[in-house]
């Protein structure tokens, strides 16, 4: 159980794949248009149930509870030789 | 969807939506036809150039330092015919509160909310600005809600965009992430009507006065440093509105004959609203996907006439590939010491080539950079394309396939800039306007026959042969 309080993100289906706008790709078209935003969780609750939340504007929404002290994994992605290679031809045009 | 009809409804309530949000009659400056008076729109909502100046020096923006890259312009000139080789100078935007031009865009959106009262402020952005207005309403104390599209079907997210939604948490704002499509805009007008907070477009006329400044300040800091307006400036372009907004900052301090340039990453052949195609790219901004219909159709935007209208105002248009700009990010790194970008370093990859056709005393601004970090750096965006299936390699950069390669220029005069025919964009600009006002060529009064003019910085004759054009 999730506690009251604890600061989460949550995620709705705003229009199902058959409710979307017809002037897009068929690939997009086939997929649900989706949403999520993060909150102050107002009632005890499990994962993937149904949250309430109040967020950082002070908005209240609802949507299904699916992370619990949501953190940030941005990186610099993986080594890349061509980086290295970039940088020698540089320091060669000098 | 609890209500299916939902989406229609707050469709349907669009512009009762928008001039509520953004408090502006729109209808005031309709003429005939297709036309409206831009002119009279941009001095009667935005704000003047003096008084976005004293907004913006109160907010931490502007001001920033213009400086010469001499090693860059060493470099260009070793590759430049005899007595070729543009000086070139770089406005180092990225000095801004939070580390874009666009804080000029948000420094006046903010203070116009907070002068008419609302209580918060909401942007449909997954760009640097969402970060721009996030700063701006922390320092008037507005709430704020950024909505950014970010994710694919599968959850997976553009590290560019997330760092940006990271960024915009940092500064206090509330972010909503959707998945791709343009339904974002429903989204958007929902939390519009809900909240009743002030719509920061992008496209009204105060983001646009707001950049003004920008073209002002290159301008006059050009004139003081080097006793001479720039030959030239190259603005990245996506929406229009750096564009548009630095060219009027140009005009009203004298600089009338400098050339205004746009630059744009070539991602032809990818569909912006695809969700296959969403993770193939790797440029969310300053890219050809907005900059192409954005120049053909400005009122395509979320107001009802957009402020941003670069066809007004550019003289040249360029194209370059994702290999090149991110070769020229870590040329600016490496040989300058600026660790930039990438997409704000569009125009720089521009100015690299361009700057090898003028003449060795002519100058050539660069007019924005951006922050960089985790996420939105090249090393970043590179191996994220590898690992999204695009190949990374050395070769010939006019082979490039957007979403297939990223080609990084093997030699530094593979280096090379594709000239977009403006003629091509003005006719397909005529085109989407008759179209979507219902007008016939025969039809066209004299106001709206100036309006296109206007719009399309053309003369009579040159109008007349481009619709002839479109009678084919």
């Amino acid at each position: 159980m999730i506690k009251k309080g604890t600061f989460v993100r949550i995620e709705k289906t705003i229009l199902e794949a058959e409710e979307r706008t017809s002037k897009i790709p068929d690939d997009t078209k086939a997929v649900p248009f989706k949403m999520w935003t993060k909150g102050i969780l107002q009632n005890d609750c499990k994962m993937n149930e149904e949250a309430t939340i109040i967020t950082m504007a002070n908005r209240k929404d609802t949507g299904k509870l699916v992370e619990v002290d949501p953190m940030y994994e941005l990186n610099y992605g993986e080594f890349l030789p061509e980086m290295i290679e970039i940088d020698l031809r540089l320091k060669n045009e000098r | 969807m609890k209500d299916k009809n939902l989406f229609e409804q707050v469709m349907s309530r669009r512009e009762e939506i928008l001039d509520k949000a953004l408090g502006i009659d729109y209808s005031a400056y309709e003429q005939e036809g297709l036309a409206f008076d831009y002119e009279k729109m941009m001095e009667e909502c935005a704000y003047s150039l003096e008084d976005a100046v004293k907004i913006q020096r109160e907010n931490g923006v502007g001001s920033t330092p213009l400086i010469e890259l001499k090693n860059i312009t060493a470099l260009a000139r070793k590759y430049a015919p005899k007595g070729k080789g543009a000086r070139i100078l770089l406005k180092d935007e990225a000095c801004n509160v939070s580390g874009s031009f666009k804080d000029r865009r948000a420094s006046i959106s903010a203070y116009h909310a907070k002068k008419l009262g609302y209580e918060g402020i909401i942007a449909a952005t997954s760009g640097n600005y969402g970060a721009a207005v996030a700063a701006q309403a922390a320092k008037q104390g507005l709430k704020c809600i950024i909505i950014q599209e970010c994710y694919d079907s599968r959850q997976v997210g553009q590290p560019e965009i997330i760092e940006k939604a990271r960024k915009c948490e940092a500064l206090g704002a509330e972010v909503i992430q959707t998945t791709v499509g343009p339904e974002l805009f429903f989204e958007s007008l929902a939390v519009l009507e809900e909240t009743g907070f002030f719509n920061a477009s992008l496209y009204s006329p105060f983001g646009i006065a707001g950049v003004e400044t920008l073209g002002y300040e290159l301008a006059t800091e050009c004139k003081e440093k080097y006793g001479k307006y720039p030959e030239a400036v190259v603005c990245t372009n996506a929406g229009g509105g750096n564009l548009t907004g630095t060219a009027r900052g140009l005009k009203k301090s004298g600089a009338t004959d400098t050339r205004v340039v746009g630059a744009s990453v070539n991602l032809a052949g990818l569909h912006m609203a695809s969700d296959h195609d969403f993770n193939k790219k790797s440029f969310t901004t300053g890219h050809t996907g907005f900059g192409i219909p954005f120049a053909t159709f400005p009122d395509r935007s979320d107001v009802l006439r957009s402020a941003a209208r670069p066809l007004r105002y550019m003289d040249e248009y360029y194209l370059v590939e994702q290999g090149e700009v991110f070769f020229i990010t870590e040329m600016l790194a490496q040989l300058e010491g600026y660790e930039r970008g990438p997409a704000g370093n569009t125009s720089l990859a521009v100015a690299f080539k361009l700057a090898q056709e003028m003449n060795e005393d002519e100058i050539l601004i660069v007019q924005e950079t951006e922050y960089t970090g985790a996420g939105k750096h090249i090393n970043a965006q590179m191996s994220f394309a590898r690992q999204n299936g695009v190949e990374l390699k050395f070769g010939d950069p006019s082979t490039s396939v957007a979403g297939k390669n990223i080609i990084l220029p093997d030699k530094l005069s593979d280096i090379n800039i594709t000239n977009v025919d403006l003629d091509k964009l003005r006719a397909s600009y005529l085109k989407t306007m008759l179209n979507n006002y219902d007008r016939k060529i025969s039809d066209l009064t004299n106001v709206e026959i100036q309006y296109l003019q206007d719009e399309l910085k053309i003369n009579k004759d040159k109008l007349d042969k481009l619709l002839q054009t479109l009678e084919v």
